[in-house]
């Protein structure tokens, strides 16, 4: 037989090989950070926000203008959040499932918002649609508002988070390659038969996950709304630049009330993702296998 | 419902290269062609071509008389099985199945008792009865195959065309869904193409093999015709194994290295050529006109047989030959060789 022995593996050493002490370290340093960055300030906008107890939590979202602003950045997520999906579902689902020139190009463009900072963007808006922009006079003669109005503000949103939806479902397209339609269309189904029964199913845990980012920025989104609103109180004031403004004002209370729900929002939003994540991997694992 | 297929010079280029090089093909009624050849031969192009998934920068693709560009993807009714089955996994089995039928426009569309009995009488013939319940990735490779192509036959197709059928089975399954999907050609008259790299395959389950290379279909026939009589150095080098010598042909005869080993070629051939002769084609014999002498330098046990790896003095290579007789001669004895078949290109 063979006379090769096998060294037998020392039994106290992970496969890794690193010390004990060594990750002990390692992973301290990430803890520490992650209480120092992400759990201490979370902690301390519930602590502001609760410092008058509950009451006076509850009169501070029930002010009319804390009320006036949570519902615009609702009504401003509820339009964003829609047209974000369809345009971003065709972009990837053209990226992913077609050669045609310019297509880089096109993934470069999807990703401008990331790239330019969103008061730059708020800005170049204020350019083509103020009172002293390119469109500016058009618009005041037909009676249009877009900035300091509402419909600034769902421009400017729907700029800031246009990536997020199309970002997720590229590479899963990608990855799933056209094979599942190129089936669907041989056995006699029609495009969009094709589109709503297998390529939408086929992505529907990444989309979900894009989706659930994009809501997430929308609301919270500050720079590009900050610039384009006016941050006119009760009328053109999200929440995160009422926020600003009661924070300004030193109503510590009141802004932080208000930070708590876009808090809130993260950590169900982290919930969600977590959640997704797992389930989303158990899908791409199936996808995959063949 | 068969159909026959004519394919008249395609043409196709990928930005680089030219897949398809002016390839003209006929696929009769109720044949089971096999499209052969080395990975990027351009066979897969030519199965997505007949399918009208690629499209052809020239050339037409007919079945029977009906031009297809006449008729878009849904319309030609092609039961395509591909690589990867490409089943839909969010689909049970039975609605994978199902799924050409319920896409047909309402009033061509079964009743929902009528696909039933449909997908059911598909079930029996795939052989998967009682796995309609099942998802995809519930199934084995075989049985996923069995599934796609019992999708495909769902829609009636007018022809069925699968590309590498058992690419991603073992080999054990690979044997069994072969002679299964021969039966089941034979039962069903499905005109049918496939496409495979595996010679084997190719050789065994169709009526004709057709072997591509570069984009170019180099010979087309019979599976014994496009073995035992090669047209060009590529089919012969490609099915099965060859020795290759290099021979100067004068008189009717090939000389290695001015000793005559192979006779009875057309007077009309005369130069230098190389000779290629199977292992099965070279046996052992006594000194005489046209042997080769040797040495024998190996012996490898290759199934049946026993492989003979032979020096012979001018060649760089070893001569191999099969032995499937029990003697077998001992390493380092001179053996002399006689060709009983050989070609010459």
């Amino acid at each position: 037989m063979s006379d090769i022995t096998l060294a037998p593996r020392a039994p106290d050493r992970e496969i890794s090989g690193e010390s004990l002490p060594t990750r002990v370290v390692l992973i301290a340093c990430a803890l520490v950070f992650l209480g120092l960055f992400l759990f201490l300030p979370l902690i301390s906008v519930f602590a502001e926000a609760f410092k008058r107890g509950w009451e006076a939590y509850l009169t501070a979202l029930a002010d009319p203008d804390a009320a006036s602003a949570i519902w615009l950045t609702l009504y401003v997520a509820a339009i964003a959040v829609p047209f974000n999906i369809i345009v971003g579902v065709a972009a990837a689902w053209a990226v992913a499932k077609f050669e045609f020139k310019g297509k880089s190009l096109l993934v470069s463009l999807i990703d401008l918002p990331f790239s330019v900072s969103p008061v730059v963007a708020g800005l170049s808006y204020m350019l083509l649609f103020g009172a002293q922009g390119y469109f500016g006079p058009w618009l005041k003669a037909h009676d249009l508002a877009i900035v300091f109005a509402v419909p600034g503000i769902v421009i400017a949103t729907i700029f800031v988070t246009f990536p997020f939806v199309a970002r997720e479902l590229i590479p899963h397209m990608q990855a799933l390659g056209t094979d599942d339609e190129e089936a669907a269309l041989t056995l006699g189904a029609s495009a969009w038969r094709t589109f709503f029964t297998i390529t939408l199913p086929n992505v529907k845990w990444s989309l979900l996950y894009g989706v659930l980012l994009c809501n997430a920025r929308a609301m919270g989104e500050f720079g590009a709304v900050a610039v384009v609103s006016g941050k006119i109180r009760g009328v053109t004031t999200t929440i995160p630049t009422q926020i600003e403004i009661l924070y300004n004002e030193y109503n510590g209370v009141a802004a932080f009330a208000l930070a708590s729900l876009l808090a809130g929002l993260a950590l169900v939003t982290l919930v969600l993702k977590t959640f997704l994540e797992w389930r989303y991997a158990d899908a791409i694992a199936a996808s995959s296998h063949r | 419902m068969s159909v026959s297929i004519t394919i008249e010079h395609a043409h196709k280029q990928f930005s680089a290269y030219p897949a398809l090089r002016d390839v003209s093909l006929r696929v009769k009624q109720q044949e089971l062609v096999a499209l052969l050849g080395p990975s990027g031969s351009g066979k897969t192009t030519l199965l997505r071509a007949i399918a009208g998934l690629e499209e052809l920068d020239q050339g037409r693709v007919f079945f029977d008389a009906t031009d297809m560009r006449s008729l878009s993807l849904r319309d030609r009714r092609i039961g395509f099985v591909f690589q990867s089955y490409a089943l839909f996994k969010h689909m049970t089995v039975f609605e994978n199945i199902a799924f050409g039928l319920r896409a047909r426009p309402r009033r061509e569309r079964p009743s929902s008792a009528e696909i039933h009995k449909r997908v059911g009488h598909l079930l029996d013939l795939v052989q998967l009865a009682g796995l309609e319940k099942r998802f995809p990735t519930q199934l084995s490779g075989g049985q996923r195959q069995r599934v796609a192509l019992a999708r495909a036959l769902a829609i009636e197709p007018s022809v069925l065309l699968l590309d590498e059928p058992f690419g991603a089975l073992d080999a054990k399954v690979r044997k069994d869904l072969r002679g299964w999907l021969r039966e089941l050609h034979e039962r069903t008259g499905q005109t049918t193409v496939f496409v495979t790299h595996d010679q084997e395959e190719a050789l065994e389950l169709a009526d004709k093999v057709a072997i591509l290379n570069q984009g170019v279909i180099e010979q087309i026939g019979s599976p014994d015709a496009v073995y035992d009589m090669p047209e060009n150095a590529f089919v012969c080098e490609f099915l099965g194994e060859a020795n290759k010598l290099p021979v100067h042909v004068a008189g009717g005869q090939a000389f290695f290295d001015d000793t005559p080993v192979f006779g009875g070629i057309g007077l009309n051939r005369s130069g230098p050529a190389s000779l290629y002769v199977r292992p099965q084609h070279i046996k052992l014999a006594d000194n005489g006109p046209l042997a080769l002498p040797g040495i024998v330098e190996r012996i490898r046990r290759n199934g049946a047989v026993r492989r003979l790896e032979v020096a012979v003095r001018g060649y760089a290579k070893r001569l191999e030959l099969d032995l499937a007789s029990t003697v077998a001669p001992a390493i380092g004895e001179r053996v002399s060789m006689k060709f009983t078949s050989a070609h010459i290109f």
